[in-house]
């Protein structure tokens, strides 16, 4: 089969991703905002796709669809689309700005300039066939206690956010 | 170019696994085809089934037995004004049902209609067809919140609410199936959508069956929720017409409108699809291992066209069953040149080469058939349920429900590998 991955493919993700990245912070209705967030998070899942790496993909689609219903719920009922419409936007902070562009633009630079020393010479055997069950084979063999661990904190998240809504249980 | 089209004909594989780009174009057009004859004809016999349900007639007005009342429908819908509400969200209210359609057919690329019907096959196919399918929420949130109207927002509150808390009891049954396709020598699992029908296969078993009744209520858990997720009754709360007039759509006309009824109708098409390839072994015809051998495997390969020709009859007996009126001469002849057609498709389905290649695609869609029959029947005979009691059957009886069945499938699965198969 022939491969999937042609710099055409990343360029027309990247340059959506960007896009919608660019929108997301500058649309003043938080709505036309989460919208933004979701086609880029799902032309990032499509990159993943690219990288051969299905199940990442998917659970990114999955996960990430959730988590904006989620954002668009708050934002229908604790912000007045109206008034803040309205409101003058507070993202000119240039200094944090330029300090963290500046920062990020040096860390590509390192990585490009020596790149050559930090990545493996070939590209790594594909394994498209059976990603899952390698995921599967790290995440519950390997990495298990990391795992649980994480799980035990999501329990506490969910246990706490029930106490702190509910005055009587 | 035509060496190219012809070199997929003799690979055993869907047209995405080959790579052939002129197959996977036929195939889209021949599936998203054959979804949009399926949701008129949907709509049809679920007007008809109601009908008769109520002791009513339904649509008899529009060509015989009002056969043609779903292309009526759809001009009618067509030709009408498209209003949108002043003050709403010009571009979220024009983007929200096309999320809901892209969302409702993108999972068909997975969806496997024989071992080799299928678009493509996904090493991730059912982590694929929810997470698709769970994008079909956003859309209607957006057309609610877009409407800029108390109803569709309320509509689309509750029907976010629901299709969130069902989608866990629904997942939970989804593992523990996904989790009968591990029990091999490898012991390794598998999501794509070939390879769970496969599983069934290779284990002589279909998943609703194993560990009885284990596999039984997992099925059972899907069959509940995947009503929730798709809005329908007795879980239509999203679009309670006593209470919210029409729920999230309430705004919508005209085009826009149709395309959310298609959406709903192909949802429900997609979800019976999970259910029949996760439990009911997806393709397979009945009884592959009892009923084995050549003898059988062309009896059952007669089916397809036995139930063609039986529909041809209907319409051939309902032909001669027309008034005598000069007035239905035209319907009368159209009602027997239908039987004409649907004889000779049925005659096309008894030739050997045709019934083997197409047999799966007949069985799969009779089961996919049983269960819309079931959505039909729901609705005629289920009161709606109230918000809730909605809530309360999906957190405190399905989630643990979907949890107590995951582990114990997981234990059994775990005892069987260890005790009986060391």
């Amino acid at each position: 089969m022939a491969p999937v991955a042609t710099p055409f493919f990343f360029y027309l993700l990247s340059g959506i991703m960007l896009i919608g990245g660019v929108l997301v912070i500058t649309r003043k209705n938080p709505v036309h905002s989460a919208l933004a967030l979701i086609v880029t998070l799902l032309a990032q899942a499509s990159i993943y796709l690219m990288l051969y790496a299905p199940f990442v993909a998917g659970v990114q689609i999955i996960l990430y669809a959730g988590g904006i219903m989620v954002l668009f719920l708050f934002v229908i009922m604790l912000v007045s689309v109206d008034r803040v419409q309205r409101e003058r936007q507070f993202n000119s902070q240039w200094v944090v700005g330029i300090i963290a562009a500046t920062a990020l633009g040096g860390l590509f630079m390192a990585v490009y300039t020596k790149g050559k020393d930090i990545f493996p010479e070939h590209a790594l055997p594909m394994v498209e066939n059976d990603n899952t069950q390698q995921i599967a084979m790290k995440l519950y063999g390997q990495y298990m206690f990391a795992f649980e661990i994480a799980s035990l904190l999501l329990l506490v998240a969910i246990i706490g956010a029930v106490v702190m809504a509910k005055k009587r249980i | 170019m035509f060496a190219y089209i012809k070199s997929y004909l003799s690979s055993a594989q869907t047209p995405g696994a080959a790579g052939n780009m002129f197959w996977v174009l036929v195939y889209i057009l021949v599936i998203f085809t054959g979804l949009a004859i399926a949701v008129m004809l949907m709509t049809w016999l679920e007007r008809k089934v109601l009908a008769h349900m109520q002791v009513r007639l339904g649509p008899m007005r529009v060509g015989p037995h009002g056969l043609l009342q779903p292309i009526a429908d759809s001009l009618k819908l067509l030709l009408k004004e498209d209003i949108m509400p002043a003050e709403a969200d010009a571009f979220v209210f024009w983007i929200a049902p096309f999320i809901v359609v892209l969302a409702a057919f993108t999972v068909f690329v997975v969806i496997p209609f024989g071992p080799t019907h299928a678009i493509t096959d996904m090493n991730i196919g059912i982590l694929f067809m929810l997470g698709v399918s769970s994008l079909s929420v956003l859309g209607i949130v957006m057309a609610g919140w877009a409407s800029n109207s108390h109803y569709p927002l309320i509509g689309a509150l509750r029907s976010s609410a629901q299709m969130v808390s069902y989608e866990v009891a629904m997942g939970l049954a989804v593992v523990s199936a996904i989790l009968m396709t591990s029990l091999n020598a490898e012991g390794t699992g598998t999501l794509s959508m070939i390879g769970i029908v496969q599983a069934q296969l290779a284990q002589h078993e279909w998943f609703i069956f194993k560990f009885f009744p284990l596999g039984l209520i997992a099925f059972f858990i899907f069959a509940v929720a995947m009503i929730a997720e798709t809005n329908r009754a007795p879980f239509d709360l999203a679009e309670a017409e006593s209470e919210l007039t029409a729920g999230f759509h309430t705004e919508y006309s005209g085009f826009r409108w149709s395309l959310f009824f298609l959406s709903e109708y192909t949802a429900m098409i997609a979800v019976s699809s999970i259910a029949v390839t996760l439990w009911l072994g997806g393709w397979l015809r009945p009884f592959p291992n009892l009923l084995s051998g050549p003898t059988w495997d062309r009896a059952f390969s007669l089916f397809p066209g036995i139930a063609f020709l039986f529909l041809a009859a209907m319409c051939f007996f309902n032909t001669a069953r027309m008034p005598k009126h000069p007035l239905f001469r035209i319907q009368t002849i159209g009602l027997a040149v239908f039987g004409i057609v649907l004889g000779l498709i049925g005659l096309i389905l008894f030739i050997p080469a045709v019934s083997m290649r197409v047999q799966d695609i007949f069985w799969f869609s009779a089961k996919v058939g049983g269960f819309m029959y079931l959505y039909i029947w729901y609705r005629g005979t289920f009161p709606r349920y109230r918000f809730d009691q909605l809530m309360q059957m999906g957190w405190k009886v399905l989630l643990p429900l979907g949890l107590g069945v995951l582990i114990l499938t997981a234990g059994v699965a775990l005892l069987q590998q260890k005790l009986w198969h060391p």
